[in-house]
Parts: C-alpha cells; structure tokens; sequence
C-alpha cells in the first residue's frame, strides 16, 4: 500500500504540474456531467458524456498496443463489434444477464485477438497494418451475413444488459458505471505499463532485436498484449451495444477503427490520459461543429491534418512536463 | 586442452552469389579470450549473426556448452548464455542507462508475466543494474536517458548491458571502435579482469588490444580462416602477412612489425 | 463455360481499374514512403469531375479529359500545401493526416455537389453487346474499359522504363536518398508522382462511374482492396502492382461468383446462406494473407526494400 501511495507521490511530481492539474481538472468535470444534467435539464449531456467514456475504453485499449506497445493496429474496431455483437446476440437469445453477456464479449474479443495477433505479429510495419486490416474486415462482412441478427441494418437491443443491483436503463446510473470503468481501465493500463510486462512491450517497441538479443521471446509477450488490449475493447464494446441499444457492422468498418487511431494519436499516445482527451477532443469537436455548420467534417478534417504536421505528441505534447510512461 | 564451450563445424554462408562464410571450423576452450581478427569485408560479423541466431548458416553445425544451437532462435541462445554487443550501439533510445542494463537483467531474472508491480522498484532487477553501471564506470550517469550519453558512453553501456546477462561466454563485436583513449583502457582492463571466467570471442581492429588480450587468434579472410593459433604464431605467419601487409593502410603494417 | 468467362472478363476489368489506383498508392508510398488514406478522395473527385464536365461539354471524352486534367491539378495543389509537410513523420501521423483529409473530401464534395451522387451517362451504342466468342456477348463499354486502361498502363510502363523521369522515379522508388544526393529537385518530383497517382486515380474514377458509382464515400471501399493490392504485389513495384491487381480482380469476382454455388453445393442451406457472402468478400484477404506467409515482402518488391 505504501508503495501506491509512494507512486502517486512520484507521479504528481514527475509529471509537471500542467499535466496533472487538467488530468484532475478533466476528471471531476466528467464526475459532475450527471449533476450538471440534471440542474441544467439537458440530458443529452449524459447521453453523450457516455459515449465519450466508453470510446475512451477502446481508445484505451488500443493505445497499449499502439502507443507503448508499438502495433499501430488498423482492425480495433472489431473487438467493438465483436463485443456488441455478443451483448446483442445473447439478448435476442433471451440471455439478458449482464453477468453473463459481458463476460461473454470479452471472452469473445479475447480469443479473436488472440487468434488473429497469433497470425498477424508475424508481420511488421505497413504489412501489420494491412493485415489487421483485412481480418477486421472479415468480423465486418461476417457480422453483415447474419441475417437472423440484422445483417447489414444492424440489431436493435431492446432491454439493456441486466445486473441485480444496477439498473443500466437510468442514464445516471449508466453513466457512473461506465466512469468507474474507465478509472478502473486507466488504473489498470498504468500498472501494466509499468510492470515487467510492459517493459517487455515497451522495450520491443524500442528495439526489438535487442530485446531478443538480451533473451526475450518477443512474440509472446507482444500476443498477450494484443489480447489483453482486444478483451478490453470488447468490454467497451458491450457498453456501446448497452448505450445505442443498437448494433451494427458499421460499428466495424475501418473507419470506426481510424476513428479510434485518430483519438489515441490526438490524445498523446505515451500519456495514460491520452486516449481519455483524444476521445474527448474529437467527439466534442465532431458534435460542436454539427451545431455550428452543416458541414463539421470541412473543419475536423483540416484539424486533424493540422494535428498530425505541427503538434508533435498530440494534446499530451501541449502539456509539456515530463513524459512518465 | 580444457573442454570447448564453442564449437564451429564447418559453417557455410552465401549471400547470393558471395561466399560470406566459407567452411570454418573453431573449437573455444572455457575460459579462452579468442581474438577474430581480418580485413574489412572478410565475414566477421556475419559469423557473429551465425552464432547468435541472427543469420542461419547454409551448413555446418555449432555447438555451445556440448549442445546442438545451430536451429534455435536468438531468445534462447541469450538465455543459454551466449551473449553479443552490437558493432554499432544497439539500445534502448527513450530509457534511461539504467532501464537499459535492468531489462537485460530482468530477461535472465525468471518470467516477465507479471503485470502489476512496478519493475523500476524492483531491488532484484535495479541493484544488479546499478552493480553493472559501477563496473562500466558509469553509474553517475544511470539515470540518464540514452539520447543524452556520448558515442563512448552509449559503447559502454552497450558492453554493460551482455555483461548484465551474466553470460557463459560474450560475442565482441569491435567493441574498442569509436572509444577515446581512456575508455580503451578501461575497456581492456575489464576484459582482462573477466578472462577466465567468462569465454570471450572478441572482434576487432585495434591490433595493440588484440596482442595485449588474446589468448589464442584466429585469422578471416574471404569468408575462410587462414591461420589460428598464439599471438606469436600468428605474427610471424607468411599468409597472415600478405593478407595484411596487401592493405593500404600504413598504420596496420606499422602496428603488425612493431 | 461462357459463365466462366464472361466473369474472367469481368474480373480484369476490376482488375485494371485497381492497377489504376495501386499504381498511384505503391509510387507514392515507395518514393515519398507516405501511407495515403486520401487516394479513395482523388478517384471520388475523378468520377464527380467527369460528371460535371461531361454534363457541360455533352461529351463523355472531353468531360474525361477535363477530369483527369482537374484531378491532376488538385493532386498537386494538395501535395504542395498539405501532403509534402508529412514527409519523414511516422505513419501514424500520415495516417491522422490523411484521414482528415478524407473527411473534408467527402464533406467539400457534399457541398458542392449535394448528397445525391451523380451519375455519367454514355452513348448508349457504349453498352450494346458484343459477340466476343460464339454465344459470348459482353457490353461494349466494359471492353473499353479493358482496353484504355492497358493503353494507360502500357503508357505508364514506357514512361517508367523510357523516360528520364521514369528512371528518377524508379530509383527514388529503391533508394530515395541516393536520388536527393544525386541534385534532382527532389521537391518537383515528389509533386510531380503525386500528381501522377492522383490523375491515375481521377482516371480510374471516371472509368468506372458509367457502370458502377459517382457518390460521396465511394472511395472508401474501393481502398482497401487497392492496398491489399499493393502489399501483394511489392511495395514500390508498379510491375507487381500490375500482376497482383488482376489476380486481386480476378480472384475476387470469380470468388464473388461461384462460391455461393459450391457452398450451397456443399454446406446446408443456412450455412451456405450465412457464409457465402462473407467468404467472398474475405477472398481478397485470404489471399493477402496467403501470399504473406509464403513472401513477406510481396511478390516483386522493389529493390533495395
């Protein structure tokens, strides 16, 4: 125990004092969405806040394979898909139990990840790319034959994952489950990180021949990994099928999954808060343009561009301080 | 002659159309400071890329502590205890020295499946890193990041890094090239400290530290081993001389008769 | 028999318009190293171009020269402002950056020409049949689609292979340093093989509108199996793109045709229903993997790579 309180200590002082007064700054603004809600009577805002905590799960998740572990990964969406798909498939079947579903998802994403990196890390660079790209698409054009559960206009869940204790249709509730699970994701990236495992990714993104060279089996450590990230983003998954009570192949789409390259990219990738702001930055940005224009993407597009030449290190680099794995 | 923990049969590469390695054969007793030495070209570092794993000979086999490694992938020859430093330095840019030495201890220091602890506060991965630094000479600069060491330091982490491994027997690949005069002398004093105990198969030019080190040298060029044998032997070895004394390079013929 | 081929011909007909593409995407990854997500664009604004122009002129051909001309002009402008700034960043930021890109596209694209999608009419003379073999009849259009686009790769190999600027760009494509030291206005010929990439895919764009699409997000699906495209042939090789592009085409069609009825053959009613048209789609991909296994690097990749 004294060893976490010790880490925090360290944390707070290695960081530089910018970075962590918006981390705080960030995260008792999204602790008071609900009440804000609430007071100003716009429940949009937890609808929305919602989706920005669970993207920033699957941001999550592929920023450990992508920011520390260096898998820059083109298929994450799948493990989205996968687990919504499972929440919906299973609830079609008359199994609403979330103790069950959500389980189940992330069983599912799990062994997809495990199977496809099992493949796929044999390869590198632009050819890792592709490849996790093309076995994305398969989840995709597979989920879009399933006739019996949409196919290509998707499935509508109708009740929410059921827990005894929690009842996932009150928005509120909804919400400060999926913070806690966030906090929780964040606390136990940080950890992994940091441990031996995460040496081990981190070193193999560094130099990976010098890792083998110093008697590590890369390979193994970088598939555990890749799962360990696909079982989380499956967990996000099924929160998605629970917040749109719908799902749908598009969910699966490349796109979905820049989309989610573009917020840990935008984010910082070698910050723990990263993905959490880059999923922010971009939704609010994607939603605030909507109000503004009828056309938001004429504006999001040049941003990301402009993100992408002048801003080294996304909006963690901004922060300045010192960058703690 | 004590028994070999390095055994070369025949081993034979091509790289297309050139002959990189042509049939050589070496035996290393335990404990030998063997000294590879050829000009530039001659397939020294490509042997090295046979030994570790790195490059799988066309034939011959190669046998470390009386077991068969010509099949097994570089991972496991690191953990049987064959350890290399890389001609060019060969770190880890965005860690510390010190991160840099404690990974090579934690790849010997059991499994790495461990998610939780923080393994910069482990005292059985930090300290044998720390002790490494010291004899590298370099624990002043431990907590540095790599991008901020000098070309000689970065060479001395490098070396601390395999000795980190706690390795049977130690690859050098030119590990004396870049270094100014005092870390030469550092670096030769360790070496002549840790023969004996570990095997060491060093590559180099500097012909001063070859004579001064070595116990027995053995002589590539083209791929093929010409001469082996003492320091002497090899000094005064007519094919030896022609090989040498065929290059430009006055200060070698300078340094060979002096 | 005549099914057969008839789907054969179809398929090298996909086949040259993806060459079109991946020709484009290997230069412009194998010269300036750039993974471009915004080539999908360039082919939207090639088909979008054709429409408008072709609308005005009353001419198909004048309406497609126009196009590739327009295309050619914005794929400069666009490296000379935004592309050539990503030059030497990671491939996630190229990836971040063309994929803003892409957004605006596909959003100026709305704008201008509404949510609609066009469409581009040919003579109807263009889609009367043609008797190729006895009892084979095949649309006239989709002929010449075949045989342009050999005429432009043919073209294309003569300016590779012939020419001063084909011998830059090949050597930049193995070793872009060496090209930089050698006093070449690096800067030119990198506009200028962007440009390039960018008519190919303004050209394969309008090819493909009168049979298939003008809307907006068009190139998105059509990207994919272009890099699929270029990892197989060799990243750098026009010639591997070549090969590999009517293998892709090839493939995928016949895929696409005759694997419902061999599943259904075999596999029960709901299986066959289930997994023939994933299985068909996955084609392409299973032969990316496939070819990855055996050859890491492609089948032709260029020298030096």
């Amino acid at each position: 125990m004294s060893e976490w309180r010790r880490a925090c200590r360290e944390s707070w002082r290695d960081s530089g004092s910018p970075r962590v007064v918006v981390n705080a700054a960030l995260l008792i603004v999204l602790a008071l969405v609900p009440v804000y809600a609430a007071v100003a009577g716009d429940p949009f805002a937890t609808i929305l806040f919602s989706r920005i905590l669970i993207m920033a799960i699957a941001a999550l998740s592929l920023n450990l394979i992508m920011g520390f572990g260096g898998m820059v990964s083109f298929g994450h969406a799948a493990y989205l898909g996968i687990g919504g798909y499972v929440v919906g498939i299973l609830a079609k079947e008359g199994i609403g139990s979330g103790f069950v579903q959500w389980p189940v998802a992330v069983a599912a994403s799990a062994a997809y990840a495990l199977a496809v990196g099992a493949l796929c890390l044999r390869t590198r660079g632009v050819y890792f790319i592709m490849i996790t790209l093309a076995f994305a698409q398969m989840a995709y054009y597979v989920a879009s034959g399933l006739d019996r559960y949409g196919g290509d206009d998707g499935l509508t869940i109708y009740h929410r994952s059921q827990f005894d204790a929690l009842d996932l249709n009150n928005a509120t509730v909804f919400y400060y489950l999926c913070f806690g699970l966030l906090l929780a994701s964040i606390c136990l990236v940080w950890r992994i990180v940091n441990s031996r495992f995460g040496l081990v990714i981190q070193g193999a993104r560094s130099n990976e021949p010098r890792m083998r060279a110093i008697g590590f089996p890369t390979f193994r450590y970088k598939l555990v990994c890749f799962t360990i990230a696909g079982a989380l983003c499956g967990l996000a998954g099924a929160l998605l099928a629970n917040q749109t009570n719908f799902i749908s192949p598009a969910l699966m789409h490349w796109t979905r999954s820049g989309d989610l390259i573009v917020m840990a990219v935008l984010g910082g990738m070698h910050a723990m808060f990263g993905p959490l702001i880059g999923a922010m930055a971009f939704l609010l940005l994607e939603q605030g343009l909507s109000h503004v224009t009828d056309y938001p993407d004429l504006i999001l597009g040049p941003v990301l561009l402009f993100v992408a030449i002048y801003v080294n290190g996304g909006i963690d680099g901004l922060l300045g301080g010192a960058r703690r794995g | 002659m004590a028994e070999a923990i390095l055994e070369i049969e025949g081993l034979t590469k091509r790289f297309g159309g050139v002959l990189a390695s042509d049939g050589i054969s070496l035996a290393l007793p335990r404990g030998e400071l063997h000294a590879l030495i050829g000009p530039n070209g001659a397939g020294k570092t490509t042997l090295i890329g046979q030994l570790t794993g790195e490059i799988a000979p066309d034939e011959g086999r190669i046998r470390f502590d009386a077991r068969d490694v010509t099949a097994l992938p570089v991972y496991r020859r690191s953990q049987l205890g064959l350890a290399r430093s890389f001609q060019i330095a060969s770190l880890f840019p965005e860690f510390t020295a010190l991160d840099n030495v404690a990974l090579a201890v934690q790849a010997h220091a059991g499994h790495s499946f461990r998610f939780w602890r923080d393994a910069r506060r482990e005292p059985r991965l930090r300290e044998p890193a720390h002790d490494a630094l010291m004899r590298a000479g370099l624990a002043a600069r431990a907590d540095v990041a790599v991008t901020e060491l000098s070309h000689g330091e970065r060479r001395q982490l490098e070396i601390a890094m395999a000795l980190a491994t706690r390795p049977r027997m130690l690859l050098l690949d030119e590990p004396m090239a870049g270094m100014g005069p005092e870390e030469s002398t550092r670096l030769l004093e360790m070496l002549r400290q840790l023969k004996g105990g570990i095997t060491i198969l060093l590559v180099e030019h500097d012909m001063d530290a070859v004579f001064a080190l070595a116990d027995r040298i053995s002589v590539l060029v083209y791929g093929r081993i010409i001469a082996s044998g003492a320091p002497a032997a090899i000094r005064a070895d007519a094919a030896v001389r022609e090989a040498y004394l065929g290059e430009p390079d006055e200060v070698r013929q300078e340094t060979w008769n002096g | 028999m005549l099914y057969l081929t008839e789907q054969l011909l179809n398929g090298i007909q996909l086949g040259m318009l993806l060459f079109l593409l991946a020709a484009g995407l290997t230069l412009i990854f194998g010269i300036m190293d750039l993974v471009n997500l915004a080539h999908g664009s360039l082919y939207m604004l090639g088909a979008y171009f054709a429409a408008t122009f072709a609308a005005w002129t009353d001419s198909f051909v004048f309406g497609a020269i126009l196009a590739v001309a327009a295309t050619l002009v914005v794929g400069m402008v666009l490296e000379m402002i935004a592309i050539r700034r990503l030059y030497g960043r990671s491939h996630l930021d190229h990836v971040l950056g063309t994929f803003g890109l892409l957004l605006f596209f596909n959003e100026l694209v709305r704008l201008i020409w509404g949510p609609a999608g066009m469409t581009l009419s040919l003579p109807s003379e263009m889609f009367a049949a043609v008797q190729i073999l006895p009892g084979l009849y095949y649309p006239a259009y989709r002929l010449v689609i075949i045989a342009v686009t050999l005429a432009v790769a043919l073209l294309l190999y003569v300016l590779v292979m012939r020419t001063r600027l084909g011998m830059l760009i090949r050597a930049g494509a193995s070793n872009r340093e060496m090209v930089g030291a050698l006093g070449v206005n690096i800067k030119l010929l990198y506009t200028l093989v962007f440009g390039l990439g960018a008519a190919l895919a303004g050209f394969a764009g309008l090819m493909q509108a009168p049979i298939l699409t003008v809307q907006i997000g068009m190139g998105e699906n059509i990207l994919i199996p272009a890099f699929v495209v270029v990892v197989i042939g060799g990243i750098g090789s026009i010639r591997g793109a070549f090969v590999a592009a009517l293998l892709v085409g090839v493939i995928d069609t016949i895929g696409r045709a005759f694997l419902p009825d061999l599943l259904h053959h075999y596999l029960s009613e709901n299986a066959a229903e289930t997994l023939a048209p994933a299985l068909s789609s996955m084609s392409i991909y299973l032969l990316m993997a496939a070819v990855l296994v055996v050859r890491p690097e492609g089948l032709f990749p260029a020298a030096g790579r």
